[in-house]
């Protein structure tokens, strides 16, 4: 699943190759007006082809109005090719995530077995250990652990049950264990999957509000152009030079903007690709825009920041209380405990626990009125619990609750822990500090954010002072303590009223709302159908972090677009004094100094440029797919480092491109 | 030598600090905060809004403005021609000058309503004082206007959203009693110190050292030379506008009027950054149109004031610089710096003969006009740069992986849409044109005055003239032909009111938009990183729309030369 397709697997170049050729058709070449006036001036010069072959002889040889004719053609084919390029590997990718879900036997409810394919939205099946799930559906009944390995590429198994926010099965995971009813959630060839893969195939994909801006300027540029060589017509008559149309027709196509042109739309469509390699399925190239700008991200503390659950960080013994009693004591009280929070005590305390004298061992459940745990040994019990419970149980004994805990408890609240006080036949131990355990690496990624000019903030249900502590240390901006829903929703409709752009992440069906609201909103793929609904984006892997990818995945876009827009016009100075003095040269010796490259004659000039500006389209086209790398600079340095390299670049490269090229000619012919 | 260009960048250094304190003086006017000329204007624009029946407190929309702006112009329009095609029925007419021709009397008007001041026709024999004060008046207005246009989009960026861009009449009143007015009557009392004539008397007969007695055309010059520069009209008094030597009698008055066409261009940009409360902005903007100017302005001083090749191998003495059509009184290092001057900002005047100029210096005429940003002309100027200032947000929006924003607002679809119509009109109009008069020998070639690349030049430049509002000629050209008067009409009207439509209208929409405050990965726009981005999108359009065209004129002129 996370293999990479390369780009030069050959089935997707003999793919790629033949839509080269179909979409030449003008029809689908209007869509792009950069390269529809190329496709134009190619179909000119094939006419100038045609009367040459019929005789006539003021336009210069047969072979080079053939050399420039097919020139232009392969530079429509370049263009057509890197977009073919782009969707054919995003459809390989969505191929992929397709094939998981062959036909499979449907166990319809009423005892029937059905195709998959023939699965309508609303029917319901049932699956039971060792069934692979035959489409995406939400679990109206049980729970079952589920390999999402075909999916995910992750081994752990899941579970998903009906009712709660992770009742949403994807089809072609298969299930490990009990039984499931699941309802159908969207016909066949119409999940997100599809809608996605109609996406990027271009038949339903449409522009999205930043590539129509860009294509203005282009179209501009393009007109810009067209208006130049059409006036040159008549100054050039004016100063009596004759001027053939294969190099009125050269000059034009290599002044208009190809290289960004052709490769506008792979660039669109790569950035779609990306977030699917990232197994991400976005609903629209815009989502993938917007997550470029966005200024605030609205984190889920559990997952994201902190490992999923609370540790045990160390014991604190009450007064004249060994510690290694109370070790002893609390470990015991979660020999039976299956919560992490108690294996990570058990763990921290490193003891042998087992009963050498074989006294009867009655383990008490966490309930939520006791809101304590623990262990009976014969007539000795062990609870551990929540501080105002454990106080109570202690009290009512009629024994004292030592001050020194108190503080120690306070203390530990006050440093983003958890406290569990342990007491033994109701006398106090001690206490068992729980920490959250802040992901490693985290820290480094909230700098990065924000160095991109990005707000975080985590949402947690803790208590303020546990939230701010542990805010501080992960380095986020901002908090929501003791988070209900619609505290989600308010503060992103609070940040959206400042002008700012606000992504967020969520499963459950009372995210949905905040997900609608949110300008990104990617919901994870266990979450429940209404989540997915109301983002814009569902991933796959369910990984919070993901928002930081998705950010940087839109980034890469724009920048792209950026960058290859400057080097393609920067571009149009070196092949100007290529061409202008191969135009003017015969009939005005003069202005020999012009020509800065010294290129061996007129009509190798002409050439070299066009071939130039032909092979660049295939050049870049690893650029354009793979992206621009972002580096979270600053946007100033940003720009400085990016106008170097693209800019300046873009203005030397054509000079030795073309210079080389021209050799090469000289050479050969 | 050396005493030239000291005078040369005394003129520039002079200007530059006096138009920092202007600009604030400008931003405080249309701020309506209290300056202290009040007790004298105030009463003087309450006069004018009650005799009109304005309200200028009334806050209209960029459409509204718009379209009083237009209007009044266009009553303008049709004033000025009755006037200038009657003259000859109305008082104030001492020589006996005719009406003009229907042909002469648009281009003139047109010329004249929009502060190009293209003039086809010689102010001596073809225009009476009373035609003489219309086109004065007009120059009044047509800086106002400009400059009131500049002040909607100053109005559109200092708040966060809103929909409103101030009042049109009360910038333009403002524009025109406050700061057009006040400063004109400086200058034409120094002008007149310096002996330009004041006078209502017709021609005045005198005897030259040769003996014979010739007929001499003075008038009320000094006032109308003065608005010429201050409001960058660049009209003359007389044919040969600031090289006669009635307009510009010493070096003080050339001094006085360099000033005076230079200081409100600069003072705009600096008004701009007071308006807005972002000085830092219009420090770079500044910058960026310095380093411009100076990319044009020194080559040419140098170029002038090192004399023609050609003639040096007549053996003709060039130690003075290429001194054909200059006046000794002024030099060839301050005719060659007032050449890019007078051509980066639309004024237009010369004291010295353009078309006689280097070849590369007429180069460098032609593209400040080309470009047409850099200070520019009344108000417009940096309306022309707005527009570049959006294509540069627009590309190192995207560089820096985010949708393209200035100051606070997205730069969407609907604005590129504009700017790039704007920033393509200008090299449409020009090029059109020249195309035009080039394949039409009988209309363009016929009336030059030079064969060859120079000729090209000729045609090149008046269209370039006419489409940067500027108005000054390679004067070989003979243009007060229908063809000339009717072709740069349209192009003039074109190049002045859609480059003052496009911006209002992209600050308008932009105002309109929601306020997005800056974050790290915002572009800060008030940068020199942006600022040199600004500049390359300039040159690169610049370089890209006119090279061919160049390559014809001037270049292959200047390889034939050398």
């Amino acid at each position: 699943m996370k293999a990479q397709n390369s780009f030069f697997d050959p089935k997707l170049l003999n793919e790629s190759i033949k839509q080269a050729f179909v979409k030449l058709h003008p029809k689908i070449m209007f869509r792009n007006p950069v390269m529809f006036t190329v496709e134009i001036a190619t179909v000119i010069m094939g006419v100038v082809c045609v009367l040459v072959l019929l005789g006539n002889t003021d336009q210069g040889s047969l072979g080079y109005n053939i050399s420039v004719f097919i020139i232009l053609l392969l530079t429509l084919l370049f263009a057509n090719f890197a977009e073919s390029l782009a969707e054919a590997r995003g459809k390989a990718q969505a191929d992929s995530l397709r094939k998981t879900r062959e036909e499979t036997p449907a166990k319809l409810q009423d005892g029937r077995v059905v195709a998959s394919s023939a699965l309508q939205k609303g029917d319901v099946f049932v699956c039971v250990a060792g069934d692979v799930i035959p489409t995406d559906g939400e679990i109206i009944k049980g729970l079952a652990t589920i390999d999402e390995s075909a999916i995910t590429g992750e081994s752990a198994p899941v579970i998903r049950e009906a009712g709660g926010d992770k009742s949403s099965v994807t089809g072609g995971t298969k299930v490990l264990s009990d039984e499931i009813t699941v309802t159908v959630t969207a016909s066949a060839g119409e999940s997100f999957l599809d809608k996605m893969i109609a996406l990027v195939e271009g038949a339903k994909r449409q522009k999205t509000p930043n590539e129509i801006a860009l294509t203005i300027l282009l179209a501009g540029f393009t007109m810009v152009f067209i208006l130049v060589v059409v006036t040159l017509s008549p100054f050039a008559l004016y100063a009596k030079v004759g001027i053939s149309i294969a190099a009125f027709i050269s000059l034009f196509v290599c002044l208009v903007p190809t290289t960004i042109g052709g490769l506008l739309s792979a660039i669109g469509i790569a950035g779609m690709d990306r977030a699917l390699r990232a197994n991400v399925l976005t609903k629209s190239g815009k989502a993938v825009e917007t997550a470029g700008d966005i200024d605030v991200l609205l984190l889920d503390k559990t997952g994201t920041i902190t490992i999923g659950n609370r540790k045990a960080t160390k014991f604190h013994a009450a007064p004249q209380v060994a510690h290694e009693h109370l070790m002893k004591a609390a470990a015991l009280s979660s020999k039976y405990d299956e919560t992490p929070e108690g294996k990570s005590i058990v763990e921290l305390a490193g003891l042998n626990l087992t009963n050498p004298k074989e006294e009867a061992e009655i383990f008490i459940k966490f309930t939520a009125e006791t809101r304590c745990s623990g262990l009976d040994i014969g007539n000795v019990r062990i609870r551990k619990g929540a501080t105002d419970a454990i106080k109570k149980i202690v009290e009512d004994a009629g024994n004292p609750f030592p001050t020194e805990t108190l503080d120690t408890v306070q203390s530990i609240a006050a440093n983003g822990g958890t406290p569990l006080v342990v007491i033994e036949n109701e006398q106090v131990l001690g206490v068992v500090e729980l920490q959250d355990i802040i992901k490693p690496g985290i820290q480094e990624r909230f700098a990065r954010l924000r160095r991109m000019g990005i707000k975080t903030v985590m949402v947690t249900g803790d208590n303020p002072l546990t939230a701010a502590f542990i805010a501080k240390t992960a380095g986020v901006d901002d908090f929501i303590a003791e988070a209900k829903p619609e505290d989600k929703m308010n503060y992103i409709r609070k940040e959206q009223q400042e002008g700012k752009l606000v992504a967020m992440m969520g499963d459950g069906t009372n995210d949905a709302p905040a997900l609608a609201q949110a300008d990104v909103g990617v919901a994870m793929n266990s979450g429940t159908q209404a989540a997915k609904e109301a983002g814009n984006m569902v991933d796959l892997d369910n990984d919070p972090t993901k928002l930081i990818e998705i950010v940087e995945i839109g980034k890469q876009l724009l920048m792209t677009r950026g960058t290859l827009t400057t080097f393609s016009i920067a571009n149009d100075v070196a092949k100007y004094f290529a061409i202008i003095p191969a135009l003017f040269i015969m009939a005005i010796p003069a202005l020999a100094p012009l020509n800065v490259m010294q290129l061996a004659s007129p009509e190798s000039a002409i050439l070299s440029a066009i071939i130039f500006n032909a092979v660049l389209i295939p050049m870049l086209i690893p650029l354009a797919l793979r992206g621009v790398p972002y580096k979270p600079l600053g946007a100033s340095a940003l720009l400085r480092r990016n106008l170097f390299i693209y800019g300046f670049g873009g203005l030397l490269a054509p000079f030795i491109g073309i210079k080389l090229i021209d050799m090469a000619l000289a050479f050969i012919l | 030598m050396n005493t030239e260009i000291l005078g040369v960048l005394f003129m520039f250094l002079f200007t530059i600090a006096l138009g920092i304190p202007l600009g604030r003086y400008i931003a405080r006017v249309y701020l309506g905060e209290r300056t202290m000329f009040d007790r004298i204007f105030k009463p003087i624009d309450q006069f004018i809004y009650k005799l009109s029946g304005i309200d200028p407190m009334k806050e209209m929309t960029w459409k509204e403005n718009l379209t009083a702006l237009l209007t009044i112009n266009l009553f303008w329009l049709f004033l000025t021609m009755a006037v200038l095609m009657g003259q000859h029925l109305l008082p104030l007419n001492p020589d006996g000058n005719p009406g003009m021709s229907a042909d002469l009397a648009l281009n003139t008007a047109i010329s004249f309503v929009v502060n190009c001041n293209l003039q086809h026709y010689s102010g001596e024999s073809g225009l009476s004082y009373i035609g003489q004060f219309m086109l004065m008046f007009l120059q009044f207005v047509s800086a106002g206007v400009g400059m009131a246009a500049a002040a909607m989009v100053f109005k559109a960026f200092r708040d966060k959203t809103t929909k409103t861009l101030g009042n049109f009449y009360q910038f333009f009143i403002k524009s025109c009693t406050r700061i057009l007015l006040p400063l004109s009557f400086i200058i034409a009392t120094i002008l007149i110190f310096q002996g330009t004539p004041m006078t209502f008397e017709g021609k005045d007969q005198m005897v030259t050292l040769a003996g014979d007695t010739v007929d001499v055309s003075r008038g009320p010059a000094a006032g109308f030379i003065a608005i010429k520069h201050v409001g960058t009209n660049g009209g003359g008094f007389f044919g040969v506008n600031s090289n006669h030597p009635f307009e510009n009698p010493t070096f003080i008055s050339n001094i006085a009027e360099m000033f005076a066409q230079f200081v409100i261009p600069i003072a705009m940009v600096f008004a701009f950054g007071f308006y807005i409360r972002k000085r830092k902005f219009a420090y770079v903007v500044f910058a960026v149109m310095t380093v411009g100017f100076l990319c044009l302005a020194i080559p040419n001083v140098h170029m002038e004031m090192a004399g023609n090749p050609a003639i040096d191998r007549l053996g003709v003495n060039q130690d003075l610089g290429a001194m054909e059509g200059k006046d000794i009184r002024i030099g060839s290092g301050a005719a060659g710096f007032w050449s890019i001057v007078t051509t980066v900002i639309s004024t237009g005047s010369v004291n010295s003969m353009h078309d006689s100029t280097m070849a590369l210096s007429g180069m460098n005429e032609m593209l400040a006009m080309m470009i047409n940003a850099f200070f520019g002309g009344c108000g417009v100027g940096i309306l022309n740069y707005f527009i570049f200032i959006i294509l540069a947000v627009f590309i190192s929006g995207l560089m820096v992986g985010r949708t393209p924003e200035f100051m606070g607002k997205k730069v969407e679809a609907k604005e590129m849409k504009i700017a790039m119509l704007i920033a393509f009109l200008h090299p449409f109009i020009i090029l059109t044109g020249t195309a035009l008069a080039a394949a039409f020998p009988g209309y363009g070639e016929a009336t030059l005055n030079n064969p060859g690349f120079h000729g090209f030049s000729e045609m090149l430049y008046e269209y370039t003239s006419a489409a940067a509002n500027n108005g000054s000629g390679f004067e070989g050209l003979g243009d007060n032909t229908p063809w000339w008067n009717i072709s740069t009409g349209i192009v003039l009207l074109f190049g002045r009111f859609l480059p003052i439509i496009g911006p209002v209208a992209i600050a308008g929409i932009l105002a309109g938009k929601k306020y997005i405050p800056d974050s790290a990965g915002t572009l800060k726009t008030d940068t020199y990183t942006f600022g040199f981005m600004v500049l390359a999108v300039i040159a690169l359009v610049a370089a890209l729309s006119f090279f061919p065209a160049l390559t014809l004129g001037p270049i292959a002129e200047y390889f034939t030369l050398r």
